[in-house]
Parts: C-alpha cells; structure tokens; sequence
C-alpha cells in the first residue's frame, strides 16, 4: 500500500511538471502585458515532440541517443525521494537528501556529455559553462541542506520534514539563512533568470539550452520533461522543507487529498515569486554568477554557524 | 574655417606635391579628377587633413573603369575620381591609409576585377563562390538576366585568420541563426570565454542591388533603393531621390520636403524604440521588449493610417513625395507624440533605475573614439563614441535646414551609450516632427520629372536612421540610370564590432551586436 502511494506521489510529480512550467509562462506573460498561452501549453509541446521524429547528428554516438533516457530517469528517481504529498512514504526512508543530490548530478554529467558529444562548438560551450556553475552550486545546495540536516539530525527529507512539523512555527534564524540560499541554488540549477535564460535564441548565451541544442523530436522532450521535473522538484523541497504545513501525515484520503492540494498552492504561489523576480532583472554577466553563487554558499555557511552559535544549545 | 575655404586650401597642397587635379563642377558636389598612381597618395594627404573617408565605388564604361571615393570634412563632401583602362584594371589602394575603404575595395575588386596594388587583405568579400573566376557581374559585358550555372556552392574555404595556443578555441555562429535576423556568419577565437578576435563574413544576402539598377527609369530606381534594406526604406529612397533629383536640376515643393522630413524621422522613432527593446531582450530584460515593441507597434499603425503603409515604403518618389497630410492626420500625429512622450516618461525611469540592466549595458562593448574617427563611424554609433557628425546640422538639406534641433552626443562609447542616444535621438526626432507639421502648409507635393541629359550625375546624401545615407546616380540617355551605388551608413558600423567585442566576453556578443544593429541586406547590396 504505501509503496503504491510512493509509486503515485512520484507519476504526480511528473504529471504536474509541466504544468508548473506552464502556470510560471503564464505569470510571466501577464506580468509582462502579454497574452498567455494557455496552461496546458507545455503538455501539448511536449506531445508535439515526441510524434516527431527525431534528428540525430551525423557524428553522434551512442551517448547522445541514451543520455535522454538516463537523465529523465535520474531525475524521476530523484522526484521519488521527495516528500509531495505525503511524509514517511518508503522510498524517502531508503534514499536520503544527498542520494537526490547525486541523482542530479549523475543527470549532469550525461547532459554535458551529450553536449560534447556531438562536437558543435554550442554544446561544448553550454557543457563548460554548466560544469562551471554546478562546480559553485552543489557546494551551495549541500551547505544548506546540511544546515537542516543538523538541526533535524538526519538526511532523510522526511525525517527533516517531520522534525519541522513537530517544532512548530517557531523562527529560526538558520532556517531563513538555509531558505534563501537554496532559493538562489534553485535558480541557477534551473536555468532560470538572471543566471540563465531559458527563452533565448541567443545561442553564444545559453546555457542549459546549448547543451540540448542539437536535441529533437522525443529525446527534446524527455530533457524538456525532465527540466520542468528539476524545477518543480526544486520548488518542491524549498515549500515543503520550509512551509511543510498542509502535507499528509497519515495516509487517509483526506489528509492526501489536502496535501495535494497545499502543494499546489504553495508551488503556485512560489511561481508567482520566480515570475515577479525574472521580470524585474535583467541576465546578470556570466562572470557575475560565481559571485552569486558565492553569495549562496555564505548564506548556507551562516545558516549553519547560526545554528551552532544560537540554536544548537538549546 | 568657412567651408569652401578648406578645399582651396587643400587644392593648393595638393598642387605642391605634384598632383594634378582637373576639377569638373557638379549639381551640389565638388568632383576633383586625379591620375590613379596619385590614388593612394591623394588618401595619404586628405588624412593630414582630418578628412573622413565616405564611400567608394567603381563604373565600367567600355574600355575603362571609373573609381570614384567620396571624403567629408566640415559638412562639405568632395568626390575624387581616377580612371583605369580595362585592359590593365590597378591602382594603388587607399585602405592602407583609411581602414574605412578596407571593404568597399574588396567589393570594387570582387564585382569589377579591379586590382588595389598593396591592400592589405585582398581576399573575397561580396564574391563568395557564385561568380567563375573570371567574371565580374558589374562589368557591362555581364548579363543581367543570366541564369547561375548552380546553386551557389557553400564558401567553405574561407580562409579565416586562426589564433593558435592552449586553450584557444572556434566558435563559428551562423549564417543560419536562431533567431528571425538576416544571415551573417560570426568567426570567434576565444580563449575561455574572453573573445580574442572575431571576425565578420558578410555578403549572404547580396542581391545584385547594383546590377538590376541599371537602365531603370527614376520611379524604379526610388523603388529599388527602398528596397535596399527593408528598416530604411525611407532614408535609401529619400537619398537616391536627392541624387536624381540634383542630377536633373529640379527642385522640390517645400511642402514635399517637410512631408519627407516626417517619413525620415517617422522611421528614426520606429527603428530606435525597436532597438531600445531589442537591447534589453538580449539581457533577458524581456518586460522593457515587450513595451517597446509594443509602442513601436502603436506607431507603425499610425504610419499605415496616415501614409498608407506601415514601413513608409516608396512614400518618396522622385520629385516629392505620394501622400499629403491632411489636418485630421496632422491632430493624429501630434496627438501619438502626445502619447508616446507620456509612455516613454514612465518606462524610462524604470529602465533607468534598474541595477541589474546597468551592470550589463555600462562598460560592455567599448568602442574607443579613436577607433570611431579611423573607421569613420556613423550614426548613434558613431555619436555614442564622441563622433560629432549628423548631416542634418552639419550639411543640412531641407527641409532641416530650417528647422532646429539638438544632434544627441554621448562619450562613454558603451552599449548604455548607444541605448541613450538613441533615446535622446528619438526625443530630437518627436521635436522635430512637431516643427514640421508647425511649418506645413497646403501646397504642391509633387514637381513633375525633367529627364536629365545623358551623363549627369549626382551624390544624394541624407541621414537615415542608422546615420549618414549617400546614393550616388549617374543617368545615361533617355531619362535611365547608368549607376546607382547606395553606400548604407553599416558599410562603414560593422568593422568597428570586431574592435567593440574585443575584451568582451562571448555570451556578451549578442547585445553588443544588437547596440550597433547594423543592416546586413544594406551592406550586402
């Protein structure tokens, strides 16, 4: 029963993606004065491109037909990690907060691969540059995720999730720390502004995008998927780590039902941040996101040094 | 200094150093005629005298070949003109004195076959690999209607300069891009992401501009050079107008030319509020894109309710212009200046006050003033850089010789720059509309055509949008043209991108292409 319920939470997940991305579009346009296309945008794309045919480079190897497939799985693994709707689901007990940070980067380093593989110089590019910036952002991410980890005393996200609920709403200075950090790693590991634009045709400024350049028809669609999964997942751990009120608790219908719909009004609402933020700044200089990241990183280290100095003593 | 005191002075130095000058009197120019080894030694001496170098083109006429280059200095243009004979087609280039000429002599050389002695880069430009080796498409013996044996094989063997070295690496971007533009292809050596050297190859959109102008009569020529590049329609037909125009000695309607001037600034608006919002897409700044193409929308509909077309396409034709403007136009116009200095107030302040647009837009894409004089650049990038020039104040035609305004000028030669002065030219632009429609009275908009003897030629210059426009025209018998060279003002814009991004970053490429924006149909010809 419950690793069916685990088994649900995680084809959710990838149910949902799209249409987070779709709601973020749609923010953005109305912010921007624009039209929106219609929410269920992003799932007809996402049709479209697998009844197309895909193209494949004359010089690409094995590699770059797989890598599709292994980065879209990596990161449904690393979905079922993640408490969605309900806590204490069996696969959050068996794999921790780092195993999903190494799901993505195992996710990674197949895309950078794939982006070398086919020799344009676009895809060696966007692979250098991605490297570059998961080189600043993991350290980041772990920073502030350990902060949790030892105010919870454990990696497991449930467990985290669950120490938080039994806490109750009581403001904690390293959780505001740990919070903003990881929002900012969560906009530079998505590919969002300012680090990077995923709406650009701009090819000499990409990043994310000239590694799947040479991508079409259903391998395109898989690693658009399995973008849309990365950034829901993202927005999923900053709601549910630190607003985790609202998630199922005991797995009657009820309490799963209010948690499916407390996420949804959470990553709604979260949304609606992300499209405001990328609407008031502009792409910041490349060499400006080792700063930012910088600045990450130092929020997740005081969150921590917080911790130790005002709360660990308690 | 008064104008016309400079070209004596100059004569008088050049008859010292043993050129000898034959002068021929033409409608609005000075033509001065050389021997052509006195070619670049001329150049030698012009460039003493802080003369900028212009334009440059060539004319086949049976046995010879007529090179004509066009300097300014103080408002005032003099054409110089040499002549070869066909059987023996050299002499001595002037790029080696004016960087600016570099391109416009592989050009002459690529359509002509003609060889500048001591280029310093004398590889093909124009040419790709459509023509056989030895033939010239502006030559008269080449047929207009001739069919390509084939497709056009790719120019793949380009020779590119290579940078060698740990680390250094090739990107090559385009022709094909992935956005809507016009094809160019980009050769970048990069060592990480620092840019080392770029390198434009251009001519993808060359369309044979100059060919098919030849045996047009005046209305097709109007036509054919607003066609020149499609976002100065009105500046190219206005500047091949005026050439025709002073060829055949007419004058045309005052009301005709403060109509013009309208069009002329219409466009200038249309084209900088595009740029303005294309500059903050290329940061991801995408709200001020979605403004700006939004008023420029407003205007263009405008355009199309008032003039009947959207572009201002041939709403200039020789001798005046097609379209009057009525009193109910003239309240619509006014009332969209209104409207569009009201919207502008408020996004300004927006963009303005945005750090995160500051940090990308100040210190990117420096163009040195130093680097703007020697390659003669013009326009809002020119005028970004310290370049002085406008030919509206400085050789003024009417109807802006009566009018008044301010010419934008910024120095810090950035890409924030070039977004400012083409703010600051649009607010100009507004001013001076308002002025024309003050000035407007019901009149006659058209004078009729006088053909033109055979032989007469002209330089028509303006500015356009994108800066300095010279059309050069030169009719043969029974009112057609013999020659029609439009040198748009990104002939001379685009060298100098090569020099901005130099120390730039290549993800930074992208917006400080766009701050220049130069036309690659105008340029391609």
């Amino acid at each position: 029963m419950n690793w069916l319920l685990a088994a649900i939470q995680t084809l959710l997940f990838a149910a949902l993606a799209p249409l987070l991305a779709g709601w973020i579009k749609w923010c953005k346009c109305r912010l921007q004065n624009r039209k929106a296309p219609s929410l269920f945008q992003p799932y007809r794309d996402l049709i479209k491109l697998t009844n197309k045919q895909p193209v494949v480079a004359e010089q690409a190897s094995w590699l770059f037909t797989i890598a599709p497939y292994i980065i879209f799985s990596a990161t449904v693994l690393a979905a079922s990690v993640v408490p969605l709707i309900a806590v204490d689901l069996p696969t959050s007990a068996s794999a921790d907060v780092i195993v999903m940070v190494g799901f993505f980067a195992f996710a990674r380093f197949f895309l950078a691969l794939a982006g070398l593989d086919i020799g344009t110089a676009f895809g060696g590019m966007g692979s250098s540059r991605e490297m570059t910036i998961s080189s600043l952002a993991e350290p980041a991410m772990l920073m502030a995720i350990f902060t949790l980890s030892i105010a919870a005393s454990t990696t497991n996200l449930s467990g985290a999730i669950g120490h938080v609920l039994n806490d109750g709403l009581v403001l904690r200075p390293s959780f505001v720390f740990a919070l903003f950090a990881l929002i900012l790693v969560a906009i530079a590991e998505t590919g969002r502004v300012p680090v990077d634009n995923p709406a650009t045709h701009l090819e000499l400024t990409m990043i994310h995008e000239a590694m799947i350049l040479e991508y079409s028809g259903r391998h395109l669609a898989l690693i658009e998927w399995a973008s849309q999964l990365k950034l829901m997942l993202y927005g999923v751990l900053i709601a549910n780590i630190f607003f985790p009120w609202g998630i199922a608790e005991t797995f009657t219908a009820k309490a799963l039902s209010f948690g499916l719909l407390a996420i949804i009004g959470k990553l709604a609402g979260l949304a609606i941040f992300l499209a405001a933020a990328e609407t008031v700044v502009a792409k910041m200089r490349l060499f400006r996101v080792q700063e930012y990241l910088g600045f990450a990183y130092l929020l997740g280290l005081l969150g921590m040094l917080s911790h130790i100095i005002l709360e660990a003593s308690r | 200094m008064s104008a016309s005191n400079w070209t004596a002075d100059f004569l008088g130095q050049l008859l010292n150093s043993t050129i000898t000058v034959e002068q021929i009197s033409l409608p609005a120019t000075t033509l001065w005629q050389i021997e052509s080894h006195h070619w670049q030694q001329f150049a030698e001496l012009a460039i003493q005298q802080n003369m900028r170098w212009v334009a440059g083109w060539a004319e086949h006429a049976e046995e010879r070949f007529f090179i004509n280059a066009c300097f300014e200095k103080q408002g005032v243009y003099l054409l110089l003109r040499t002549i070869v004979h066909a059987a023996k087609p050299e002499l001595p280039s002037q790029a080696t004195v004016y960087p600016a000429a570099n391109r416009s002599e592989r050009h002459t050389q690529d359509m002509f076959g003609i060889n500048f002695v001591g280029h310093p880069d004398n590889r093909r430009w124009t040419r790709h690999k459509a023509w056989a080796k030895h033939s010239y498409p502006l030559r008269k013996d080449f047929p207009v209607q001739s069919e390509p044996e084939a497709i056009t094989p790719p120019d793949i063997d380009y020779p590119f300069v290579k940078a060698y070295g740990a680390g250094v690496y090739e990107i090559p971007v385009g022709p094909v891009h992935a956005g809507i533009i016009e094809p160019g292809h980009f050769r970048f050596q990069a060592v990480g992401e620092l840019i080392l050297n770029l390198e434009e190859r251009l001519g993808y959109v060359h369309k044979g501009i100059e060919k098919i102008a030849e045996g047009r009569t005046p209305e097709s020529l109007a036509r054919l050079a607003g066609r020149v590049s499609g976002d100065t329609t009105v500046g190219h037909c206005w500047a091949a107008c005026r050439a025709m125009e002073q060829a055949a000695g007419i004058e045309i309607p005052a009301c005709a030319a403060l109509i013009r001037g309208i069009l002329a600034e219409r466009e200038r608006v249309a084209n900088h509020l595009g740029d303005m919002g294309a500059i903050c897409n290329d940061v991801a700044f995408v709200f001020a894109q979605m403004q700006f193409t939004r008023l420029r929308e407003l205007w263009l509909r405008t355009n199309a309710k008032v003039f009947g077309h959207r572009l201002l396409m041939d709403r200039i034709i020789p001798g005046g212009v097609v379209c009057d403007i009525t009193e109910v136009s003239s309240t619509l116009i006014k009332q969209d200046i209104v409207q569009l200095r009201k919207e502008l107030s408020e996004i300004m302040p927006a963009i303005d006050l945005n750090s995160s647009l500051e940090d990308r837009l100040f210190t990117a894409g420096y163009l040195a003033p130093e680097i703007a004089a020697a390659f003669g650049t013009l326009g809002y990038v020119g005028r970004a850089s310290g370049q002085d020039f406008d030919v509206r104040r400085d050789a003024p035609y009417a109807p802006y010789n009566q009018a008044i305004f301010k010419v934008a000028l910024e120095d810090q030669g950035d890409i924030a720059s070039r977004f400012w002065v083409r703010y600051k030219e649009i607010n100009a632009a507004l001013k001076l509309i308002e002025q024309f429609i003050e000035q407007l009275e019901s009149g006659d908009i058209l004078t009729e055509w006088q053909t033109p003897p055979a032989g007469n030629e002209s330089l028509g210059i303006v500015e356009g949008w994108r800066g300095e426009i010279t059309a050069y025209v030169r009719f043969e018998a029974d009112n057609k043209i013999a020659r029609f060279y439009p040198r748009d003002p990104s002939i001379l814009n685009w060298p100098v991108l090569e020099k901005l991004v130099l120390n730039n970053i290549v993800p930074d490429f992208p917006v400080c292409n766009k701050s220049l924006n130069g036309s690659y149909s105008g340029n391609d010809l």
